[in-house]
């Protein structure tokens, strides 16, 4: 028999489904849960500055575990700072519990003190969401938001849960059994020989690769699919690092900021094997003309993504690795020497252009500097913007996992929250925040939480004093109006760090700066690593919004 | 970013389509199904919603449009974790018709 107040039986099924880490910051409806933390011998709590740094650092510890992880708000205000977060992990399908402090229940709906209707705000941003109205429906609710977080398409959960219902007390037999993820949709066997069929038959075959290979942990079997059946491969932004850039099949990112060539096989292309992607419109451009010429074989865990964007000829609802563990017997080894030595030729022709790339004060320099500093085991983080593209663009990336951006939402200030969350999750690996003035500004009070935690993260700031993105469209699609776009006033980042008591190195300054950067990179802890970049560079390629894939921009 | 614009959505002339739902019975469903068909930007006509006399289940039937995406409409309603089932009727459905009487 156990007896226990609802507090301290959330804390207990927390600890029994295997968190170690919550990221939160307390209030006054949450602070029974808190009392209950407390007293956990097994929970580390991080204590963010906003609650919106707490929501990435969960989701960077996700990014990095591939398990579902946890955040604390309190009522108010506290829980809708998290909504960003959480509307993040949902864009981009990251497993996340969010536990929220609310009013009492007598209190629900009479406008008390910091009481907002999260339940109703979230509908639309979480894979599901509970108001929990009794402490016994805890016993049920905590291990059903784990199980949908991490099931099928990963995503956020909310649980919204009274400060009276903290409070109640509890007795009960057992406690439940622990969540695990959900039995994936059974593989549909007609289905994978017809697309194996079309694989097989196939002239000018493309692998397009998204997310869900890696929350699949499908990547392994993705490049034996490609190497197996000759398969040139493109990857969305979530992708990347799934199959190795230099490796010899892979034709980079697709989409808005691909290479030229990148785009240009996939025009030729006479069948699509999408693998866990969704057909973003920053992925395909205009959906109509994407691979017009192709045959579209769709895989994809979520159901509701086939057929949303493009009909497929051939869709499988299921998950990755498992429709792929059947597709592989089946399909034949083929050279493709032909479609291979084509997409060679257009490669050599519209390759993607890296100037400057010798120097470490340039954008694509730098990132070729930092790439050349680390190894393979270190983690990437970017905030959202230009440094994002160029990131996604020149870095290396080699293992899933091993990149973590803001991909669907596009959430400025993700970044360095993440880089935390990741640090927090992986502590024995580097991991690199690429950020830009703009995204890093907004939620630059993490810094603090950083200093306090001293984890090895490297924040590479690439700053032009812009909203670098925005001053590019405006140049390029305004009729180089530019408003709003441009600070007037530039803020000292190494006073900022100073004053955070984290160390930093200003490469402006250095007079060799890729010796620094490198000194800077391997000692351990945190660190400001500062570069002033030129505003005048833009992000190429470029597809204007609502037009096709071939028609980039530069590059 | 600037977003991209879609092709106005087409409603008229499309024939109408009975949805029946069982899902589960709690305060929050209906917000759910509302929510879901408000932000895909789906059309309803109209919903019907009452508790199953077990209690731990509710049902619930829309009336919308056939319209190109109407399959879509009915995935992303599977998708949602309270929704148990959803079967297909045609407009013949009496359902909404004996409800006319109260709309004249």
């Amino acid at each position: 028999m156990n007896q226990m107040t609802g507090a301290e039986l959330i804390l207990r099924l927390l600890e029994r489904q295997g968190v170690r880490t919550i990221a939160g910051i307390p209030g006054g409806a949450i602070l029974p849960l808190y009392d209950a933390l407390s007293g956990s011998d097994i929970i580390h709590h991080v204590l963010a500055r906003h609650e919106q740094g707490a929501g990435f650092m969960a989701q960077g510890m996700a990014r990095v575990s591939g398990r579902p992880e946890v955040c604390f708000a309190s009522s108010g205000p506290g829980a809708t700072n998290l909504v960003t977060a959480i509307a993040d992990a949902m864009l981009d399908s990251i497993p996340m519990v969010a536990i929220t402090g609310q009013v009492p229940l007598a209190m629900i709906g009479s406008d008390a003190f910091q009481e907002v209707d999260i339940y109703g705000m979230t509908v639309p941003i979480t894979k599901h969401n509970f108001l929990v109205r009794s402490v016994n429906e805890l016993l049920e609710v905590i291990p059903e938001a784990f199980r949908i977080a991490m099931s099928g398409r990963p995503g956020p959960v909310l649980v919204d849960v009274p400060k009276d219902v903290q409070n109640q007390v509890i007795v009960f037999d057992e406690y439940p059994p622990v969540a695990v993820r959900a039995a994936a949709p059974v593989v549909p066997l007609a289905l994978i020989e017809e697309a194996a069929r079309m694989i097989n038959e196939a002239e000018q075959p493309v692998l397009y690769l998204g997310g869900g290979v890696v929350h699949s942990g499908a990547a392994q079997h993705a490049v034996t699919l490609a190497e197996q059946a000759g398969l040139p491969t493109t990857m969305t932004l979530m992708a990347l690092g799934v199959m190795p850039m230099d490796h010899p099949l892979s034709i980079g990112m697709l989409g808005m900021h691909g290479a030229r060539y990148t785009n240009f096989v996939l025009e030729e292309a006479d069948l699509l094997i999408c693998v866990g992607a969704r057909f973003d419109d920053r992925a395909v451009g205009k959906a109509t003309q994407f691979c017009p010429k192709a045959k579209i074989v769709h895989i994809d865990v979520d159901a509701s993504e086939l057929h949303k964007i493009k009909n497929a000829h051939v869709a499988i609802n299921g998950d990755v690795t498992d429709v792929l563990e059947a597709l592989l017997p089946r399909i034949k080894v083929q050279l493709r020497k032909r479609w291979l030595s084509h997409v060679e030729s257009l490669k050599g022709r519209f390759p993607m252009q890296f100037p400057d790339l010798d120097n470490p004060r340039s954008h694509y320099g730098l990132v070729h500097a930092v790439a050349s500093a680390l190894d393979d085991s270190a983690v990437i983080t970017t905030d959202v913007g230009q440094h994002q593209m160029w990131v996604a663009q020149a870095y290396p990336f080699r293992r899933p996992r091993q990149w973590l951006t803001s991909g669907g939402l596009g959430t400025m200030g993700f970044g360095m929250p993440a880089a935390l969350g990741a640090a927090l999750a992986a502590p024995e690996r580097t991991v690199v925040c690429f950020s830009g003035d703009g995204s890093f500004m907004m939620n630059i009070q993490e810094l603090a939480t950083l200093a306090e935690q001293q984890l090895n993260v490297k924040i590479v700031l690439m700053n032009n004093n812009a909203l670098g993105l925005v001053y590019q469209q405006q140049n390029l699609f305004y009729g180089k109006r530019v408003f709003a776009s441009r600070y007037s006033g530039a803020p000292d980042f190494m006073k900022i760090a100073e004053g955070f008591g984290i160390p930093s190195v200003d490469l402006d300054q250095e007079g060799n700066p890729r010796a620094a950067l490198a000194r800077a990179l391997q000692t351990p802890g945190p660190c400001l690593i500062h570069v002033s970049i030129d505003r005048e560079q833009f992000v190429y390629p470029m597809v204007p919004p609502g037009a096709a894939n071939t028609e980039m921009i530069g590059g | 970013m600037i977003e991209q614009v879609a092709e106005p959505l087409q409603q008229a002339g499309f024939a109408k389509v009975v949805l029946e739902l069982d899902v589960n019975n709690h305060p929050g469903v209906m917000s759910h199904i509302c929510n879901l068909f408000a932000r895909r930007a789906f059309n309803m006509e109209g919903i019907l919603c009452m508790p199953l006399p077990n209690g731990v289940r509710s049902r619930i039937w829309l009336l919308v449009f056939e319209d190109q995406r109407l399959e879509q409409m009915v995935r992303q309603l599977e998708k949602l974790e309270d929704v148990v089932n959803v079967r297909r009727h045609g407009a013949e459905h009496e359902v909404f018709e004996r409800l006319e009487d109260f709309f004249h």
